[in-house]
């Protein structure tokens, strides 16, 4: 029993950064149309920013602080206006496959630019455990839960009782509505795309200590962000944390009690079933489809 | 360029190969044999994306799917001419078995779901080894003797690869010719349209996929057979990836396409692997990076590919769409 609640709750804390991921994946398709396949880059490359910042002799803090920003500034803006704005004419494939490229490119940019081994990354978080009626919680899943949770929490209420967060959602809902309510439908979108690279790097902090900086980390956190938006339902955010932390969970139990070979295919699975019964997602809306 | 005149040049550069594998160094005639088997794979692959118009991103997986059931009965003794259609079979049920649930939904859920597939076949293939040889693979599988011809040599080989690679191509080419195969143009183009008209859109898709599956496995028995030896690295997600982009890159929904793609993917490195000019090795290192960026430029600048320059030229810049 006590292993069980151990795997759940520290499941759960690494399905909340599968969430986070996810979260930025569903927002940018549900604002841009962009189905964005180096999410997973998105999240290696602040973990190595961040590492090269505390290489320049910056304390942990500084550092995420200064690769939050670079994230935002490159990732976020950067994309947006040397990817996305020129592509998106041509239709949701040609972006895809750019994203594809930019995949591969960034990669082989850390690859062959720095380095292929695996670098070991410090953990915001004291080590050590918290230790409750025989059930043992690190620190780590612990902090990482606090952290990711205020994070949803301030995105939800930002997106909600803000004046910008509730433009962001009509530009979600109706483009074209939005427009004519007088939405400033660039800049709300630019506001995702700078979202979603923070979102990243909030990642990127709480995964890479577990996962280690390495050129090809964002290949398994990018397709965890796929399935787990999938699976809750794409067009709701609500969706890609449900989405998430299930499959977060899910590979523990299946790791520990089935086959830790097996673990990675959970997603898949996971994924295969809720398409098969339920398209639209756990928690989403079927969408209509335009003619 | 004159359309009559394309098979005859088809035809002289099939010769002048098959002539100039004759004087060629053994490791030449190794990689232009490895570029027919992924062209299996990738003529496949056009299918599902050039001409049903979607993302498949587990052509490696079916590729690995073939080439352990070759592996495994040819080891067995069972002779090539049956393993071949066996492997081209299992591939096309599975491909229907995946590619069902996923096309039901549409848009890039094929994409999604074709990658996790990947993974997992990539998972089985590493961790099973009493049937797959986990990571240690399968060795010793032997070439096939065809009509009492051994093809052990790597010239015979070579010529059975390309004779095999030019009938898979004659069939796909009927098929696209072929009422059947104008349908999957139709979709591709217009889905609602083609919809109205009566074509029933999630079959034709599923089959599209499944018979681009198909390729792959056959794709993946020559594989077995020429490399003589399989583990589980080559068929990883990564290589189904590079498959796609050798379809795009080159001109999805064009018949050669595919060919200028793989070439670009599995000669180019290798050229720049087996230089000794110090500019060349510089690039060997880099190679992925640019190929990613040309990879998003290629689709700001020319999303319908290397081959769709022609039509740039052909007609003036107002006249397209």
């Amino acid at each position: 029993m006590g292993d069980f609640v151990q795997l759940i709750v520290s499941g759960t804390a690494t399905g909340a950064i599968y969430a986070l991921a996810a979260l930025g994946f569903t927002l940018l398709w549900q604002a841009a149309g962009v189905i964005n396949f180096a999410q997973g880059e998105f999240v290696m490359l602040p973990a190595f920013a961040m590492l090269f910042w505390i290489a320049m002799g910056a304390p942990l803090w500084l550092a995420f602080i200064l690769s939050c920003a670079m994230s935002m500034l490159v990732l976020g803006y950067g994309f947006k206006v040397a990817i996305v704005d020129p592509l998106i004419k041509h239709g949701v494939i040609p972006l895809v496959i750019a994203t594809l490229g930019l995949s591969i490119a960034v990669k082989s940019t850390i690859r062959a630019g720095y380095s292929a081994e695996a670098h070991p990354f410090a953990s915001p978080f004291p080590a050590g455990q918290l230790s409750i009626a025989g059930i043992n919680v690190s620190f780590a899943d612990i902090g990482t839960l606090l952290l990711a949770g205020a994070i949803v929490v301030g995105l939800q209420a930002f997106l909600n009782r803000t004046v910008t967060g509730r433009a962001m959602q009509a530009v979600a809902q109706n483009t074209e509505a939005a427009r004519v309510l007088g939405i400033d439908v660039r800049r709300m979108v630019l506001y995702v795309f700078l979202i979603n690279a923070l979102l990243a790097a909030v990642a990127a902090l709480l995964i890479t200590p577990t996962y280690l900086a390495k050129f090809d980390m964002g290949d398994s956190i990018g397709q965890k962000a796929f399935f787990a938006a999938i699976i809750g339902g794409f067009n709701q955010t609500r969706g890609a944390l449900l989405g998430g932390v299930l499959i977060g969970v899910l590979e523990n139990l299946v790791g520990f009690y089935i086959s830790p070979a097996y673990k990675e295919g959970v997603a898949l699975v996971l994924f295969l079933l809720v398409i098969l019964f339920r398209p639209e997602g756990l928690l989403g809306k079927s969408e209509e489809r335009k003619v | 360029m004159n359309r009559a005149l394309r098979p005859v040049l088809l035809v002289a550069v099939l010769v002048a190969l098959a002539i100039a594998a004759l004087y060629m160094k053994r490791s030449d005639v190794y990689l232009l044999t490895l570029c027919s088997v992924y062209l299996m794979a990738t003529f496949g692959l056009n299918l599902t994306v050039g001409y049903a118009g979607q993302m498949s991103l587990g052509q490696a997986a079916f590729f690995g799917i073939g080439a352990y059931i070759a592996a495994l009965a040819l080891k067995a003794g069972w002779p090539f001419l049956v393993v071949l259609p066996v492997a081209a079979v299992a591939c096309f049920c599975v491909g229907l078995a995946l590619g069902f649930p996923a096309l039901r939904v549409q848009h890039h859920y094929l994409a999604f779901a074709t990658l996790g597939f990947n993974v997992l076949v990539f998972l089985i293939m590493r961790n099973e080894e009493k049937i797959t040889g986990g990571t240690f693979g399968i060795s010793g599988i032997p070439r096939p003797t065809i009509l009492g011809v051994s093809t052990n040599g790597h010239v015979a080989f070579f010529y059975f690869t390309l004779a095999s690679l030019v009938v898979l191509a004659l069939v796909l080419w009927w098929l696209l010719r072929s009422p059947w195969g104008r349908a999957f143009a139709a979709l591709r183009d217009n889905p609602i349209r083609a919809e109205s008209l009566g074509v029933n859109i999630t079959a034709y898709t599923l089959l599209a996929f499944a018979i681009g599956a198909a390729c792959a496995g056959i794709g993946g028995v020559y594989y077995a057979s020429l490399v003589e030896f399989i583990e589980p690295g080559p068929f990883h997600f990564s290589t189904s990836l590079m498959m796609l982009l050798a379809v795009i890159v080159g001109g999805s929904g064009r018949f050669f396409g595919p060919v200028l793609g793989t070439i670009i993917i599995i000669l180019l490195p290798e050229v720049l692997r087996s230089s000794n000019l110090e500019a060349l090795k510089f690039m060997q290192k880099w190679y992925l990076v640019f190929f990613g960026v040309a990879v998003v430029a290629l689709m700001v600048w020319l999303p319908g590919g290397i081959l769709s320059i022609a039509d740039r030229f052909r007609k003036p810049p107002g006249s397209r769409k």
